[in-house]
């Protein structure tokens, strides 16, 4: 393998202020602490509050308590659910951006959500599955073939990949797989009742079936995902430059797309589409550790899990003893917190 | 030569929003029916004084006046009518012709109904054919070389015909041959059609070639001004530049030919002509002195 | 001397690619690019056809004579008036008129941004006419409502996204963003409604969504003539200042734009093309976002010329696809559904054919 430039990145960050190493390990360490605190949220607030001590209990010393049995069977494998869907979005949305070098790209425009929807209506609908844990390998077939689809529309007749072109198939495949969801939930309604809730995103009733027949695959994409981080420094220099220092552009993007697939897949199989953590995470990354992608995807794979998970509570919590799907959650905060950061000026360019 | 200025300025402050000045005090007559060239470093304000010369940055305090008028008073489209800009790196909408881009050099002067009239498609066939495009004039921009790129976006400033043409580095990225051209395309419109031209320039050569008065800039004031030939000399190059230099007159056309006298070769050879070694270190060291006072 | 020039080749013997009009009586003159003119002329017949088709199908079949006689007020059969003039008409009227204001405003927003991706969706008209009519639609308000909703919803959503995009001026990359943001907060709201109400009312507002024409009538066809006779000629004024705008901020203010100025305007306008599109119809995809690039592709970049010729074709791609919606299947589909169908194929051709030339 060809050496990526260690240093690319520029010192200088917004409006001068350095991103050295200090600062990103802090906000490194930041974000790692908060995130515990957010897990221990996650395991003892809900309908039935728990105290901290208790949720800690339940997970090191199980006594079959009433209270046990909460934390292990249902908030466990939830808050574990969100912490690998979380990750899996805020890693797989810094890729995404580095890939497509464009500040708008997130898996969704692969057609990830839509590919996923699109199994998952045409499972229920056609093969009346019922049920999360039935709809995993549906929602992972659809969006892996809808982004499959996209890359080769992208792709065909041209020597490279262009970024444009590929958002482009990506924007035309979404309408045709929505125009089918759309269709056959405006006949169905049986069909539009049973994933009327999935569709929204949510980490409710995610139980261990769901966790195990994902967990290899997030984790083997995150580890992967982190190997690459190297390779998007030079990559975000331009495709020429990049080529020049040495890399095999299209390989890399090939791969990381992969990767993509693998995490944001897994993600919307898990969840439903979260559309939001994707885009916002990276960007908040950016904001914290400058353009380094190493920094960024770090960063993404603690502030990801930190954002659903919060977001996850606070649905827990405002319409008890009702919930608020996680996905309308993170769309509500997170989207303020975006303009924000826009009318400040702090979303530099890929 | 004491010529008369249509476009000049009065006690300039300039600044973008937010930052300290850019360019304070500056007082300038540009001379009408003249190539003027605004020189110096990096980040000495010459492309900001540019632009606010074209009204693209409102000054902090003073004014720039054009035709006795304040510029910022009068509206866009009148300025437009009398001072055309072509700015560093202009972008292209995708796909648009050579013919089409130079038409829209004439906005300023087409109104509701009066779109196209003889008087713009004369406009834009002179303009065509004084930057030698006419033969691309169907070719999509995209797909043109730099040079030729560079030509067309100049035939729309022309198109827009102004007598005043103001011009941000327009030599930037081209070759030798093509910066030649393109310099030599705007003296021609300079001599034959009287248009009063203001261009930055980096290449100091080229500018004394082609200057008929050079304004050499550092940190936002000027140095100096007036014509090539009494202005350009290794002790104002030193002053801007911060850079030892012998000056010769070009062979050619004899104006001042600047050659930078560098430290590595200056120790290697000895006696070269215009200068000794010595008088130049007793240089480096009276400035080093200076700068510490 | 000059070689990278005498590639080009002598002119002579040109087809002229304009035709300048200069009418001698008046003070009027223009110019008319010939290919653009062709194929406006062209998408406008297209989208005529489709539209008499249309008018010729239904539950009672009639020949196109028939309906040509219809419309000059001598009908064959008395039946024939009420068919054509009370429910075919309107409902073919507004397919092409709410396509054509989809593809004027998308072409004049993908200019303005500069961003081949962008299309009033962006700029939040549609989540915002959706939220509203969503909410209506779950809380049984009455269905005279829905059409002012969506107007309102479309207006106060991309007002709200411009007021949030304007720091001492407005730019294309920062109206993007924000219009993702304030997107999807109304998407996430329109989304609560639908997983907290009844199935039943859902149902209706997942119809609504989907983009319909079903029930239209000469009161949408009124709102829609009167909107665009108020909103194309501030169009198609400002498309000279978009064309120049396109060049960056510098060199369009040399050339006399006020650069804010009009892209306000245009702004303005290309939200009023798209909430009028959505109250007649629904939030209808895909027409505005390919119309302005078969256009682009076809015709170049956009003039006045382009931004008609978009039009014609956003018309006809309505008006087909809602053709086919109604007839082609043993229920009448969502038309909405079928503009999907039928633009993504010949995007994807034309997507296809530009890989292979490069």
């Amino acid at each position: 393998m060809t050496p990526a430039p260690a240093g690319a990145s520029p010192r200088a960050g917004v409006r001068g202020r350095p991103f050295t190493g200090r600062r990103r390990a802090a906000g490194l360490a930041g974000a790692g602490c908060a995130l515990v605190l957010v897990c221990f949220a996650s395991l003892s607030i809900g309908s039935v509050p728990i105290a901290p001590g208790t949720a800690f209990d339940a997970v090191l010393a199980f006594d079959g308590s009433e209270e046990h049995i909460i934390v292990r069977d249902m908030r466990l494998s939830r808050t574990l659910v969100g912490l690998g869907v979380g990750a899996a979005l805020g890693v797989a949305g810094g890729l995404m951006q580095a890939i497509a070098r464009n500040p708008l790209a997130e898996p969704g425009i692969l057609g990830v959500n839509a590919g996923a929807a699109f199994g998952i209506v045409s499972a229920v609908y056609l093969l009346g599955v019922v049920g999360p844990a039935g709809y995993v390998w549906f929602a992972f077939a659809g969006a892996a073939i809808a982004v499959l689809v996209v890359y080769l529309l992208g792709t065909t007749g041209g020597s490279t990949s262009s970024p444009v072109k590929l958002a482009l198939a990506g924007v035309v495949v979404t309408m045709l797989l929505d125009a089918w969801t759309t269709l056959v939930l405006v006949f169905n309604q049986r069909t539009l009742d049973e994933v009327r809730f999935w569709l929204a995103g949510s980490l409710a009733g995610r139980d261990g079936v769901v966790l195990t027949h994902l967990a290899p695959l997030l984790l083997a994409g995150l580890v992967a995902a982190l190997f690459a981080a190297r390779q998007l420094n030079a990559l975000s220099l331009g495709e020429q430059v990049a080529s020049a220092l040495g890399q095999r552009t299209a390989r890399v993007r090939t791969m990381c797309g992969v990767v993509v697939v693998v995490l944001a897949g897994s993600a919307v199989a898990a969840a439903g589409p979260i559309g939001f953590v994707g885009l916002a995470v990276p960007h908040i990354a950016r904001a914290i550790s400058g353009p380094d992608y190493r920094w960024i995807l770090a960063h993404g794979l603690l502030l990801g899990p930190l954002l659903l998970l919060g977001a996850d509570i606070v649905g827990r919590v405002v319409a008890r003893p009702a919930e608020i799907q996680v996905g309308i959650v993170t769309a509500l905060a997170g989207a303020p917190f975006l303009i924000h950061l826009v009318r400040r000026g702090r979303l530099t360019s890929v | 030569m004491n010529s008369t200025s249509r476009l000049n300025t009065e006690s300039l402050d300039l600044a973008y929003p937010g930052t300290d000045l850019i360019v304070s005090d500056l007082s300038l007559r540009v001379a009408d029916g003249r190539i003027t060239v605004l020189c110096g470093p990096n980040a000495c304000g010459k492309s900001t004084l540019l632009r606010a010369l074209a009204r693209l940055l409102k000054p902090r305090r003073g004014a720039v006046r054009l035709d006795g008028q304040e510029i910022a008073a009068l509206p866009t489209k009148e300025v437009a009518t009398r001072l055309g800009l072509l700015p560093q790196s202009p972008s292209a909408p995708e796909g648009i012709t050579v013919e089409d881009l130079v038409a829209r050099g004439r906005f300023p002067h087409q109104r509701l109904l009066r779109q196209w009239g003889e008087e713009d498609e004369n406009a834009v066939e002179s303009a065509l054919g004084m930057t030698h495009t006419q033969a691309l004039r169907d070719r999509p921009v995209d797909e043109l070389s730099g040079g030729q790129r560079q030509r067309v976006w100049i035939a729309m400033a022309l198109a827009q015909e102004t007598d005043i043409l103001l011009l941000d580095e327009p030599t930037t990225y081209l070759d030798l041959a093509h910066r030649v051209d393109v310099l030599e395309l705007l003296a021609e419109l300079n001599e034959s059609r009287s248009r009063t031209i203001v261009m930055v320039l980096h290449e100091l050569n080229e500018a004394c070639r082609y200057a008929h008065r050079i304004v050499a800039m550092r940190e936002g004031r000027v140095e100096a001004e007036g014509p090539p030939s009494e202005v350009v000399t290794a002790d104002l190059v030193r002053t801007v530049f911060d850079l030892d230099t012998v000056v010769i007159p070009d062979p050619v056309a004899s104006t001042p030919l600047v050659i930078p006298e560098g430290g590595r070769l200056r120790r290697n050879t000895r006696g070269r002509p215009g200068g000794s070694g010595a008088g130049v270190d007793a240089d480096r060291a009276a400035r080093q002195a200076s700068t510490e006072r | 001397m000059r070689s990278d020039i005498a590639g080009g080749g002598p002119r002579s013997g040109r087809r002229p690619r304009w035709i300048p009009v200069r009418p001698a009586r008046f003070p009027v003159s223009t110019r008319v690019r010939v290919r653009t003119l062709v194929l406006t002329i062209a998408a406008s017949a297209a989208a005529l056809v489709t539209m008499t088709w249309s008018l010729t199908l239904g539950s009672h079949e009639l020949s196109p004579a028939e309906v040509a006689r219809t419309l000059v007020g001598a009908p064959a059969e008395p039946g024939h008036a009420f068919i054509v003039n009370s429910v075919r008409l309107p409902r073919a009227l507004t397919a092409a008129l709410v396509g054509a204001a989809l593809a004027v405003s998308g072409a004049v927003l993908q200019a303005l941004v500069r961003n081949p991706l962008a299309s009033p969706d962006v700029i939040g008209v549609n989540s915002g006419a959706g939220l509203v009519v969503v909410f209506t639609l779950v809380t049984a308000l009455p269905a005279a409502v829905v059409p002012v909703g969506a107007f309102v919803g479309a207006t106060v959503t991309a007002f709200v996204v411009y007021a949030l995009t304007w720091r001492s001026g407005v730019s294309g990359t920062r109206l993007v963003l924000v219009g993702i943001g304030v997107n999807a907060v109304a998407s996430a709201l329109t989304t609560l409604l639908i997983v907290r109400y009844p199935v039943d009312r859902v149902s209706l507002a997942v119809w609504w969504q989907a983009g319909t024409l079903h029930g239209a009538e000469w009161a949408d066809v009124t709102v829609l003539l009167v909107g665009a006779a108020v909103l194309l000629p501030v169009v198609l004024w400002f498309t000279r200042h978009a064309a120049v705008l396109q060049f960056g901020d510098d060199a369009a203010r040399a050339l006399g734009v006020r650069a804010e100025q009009a892209r306000t305007a245009l702004l303005v306008a290309s939200a009023g093309f798209a909430a009028l599109a959505v109250a007649a119809a629904g939030p209808i995809g895909f027409v505005a976002l390919i119309s302005p690039h078969i256009a682009r592709m076809l015709a170049g970049p956009l003039t006045g010329g382009v931004l008609l010729f978009a039009a014609g074709i956003g018309a006809c791609m309505l008006s087909a696809a809602d053709l086919v919606a109604r007839h082609a299947f043993p229920i009448a589909l969502p038309v909405g559904v079928l503009t999907a169908a039928v633009g993504a194929p010949y995007f994807l051709f034309l997507l296809a054919r530009t890989n292979r030339a490069r």
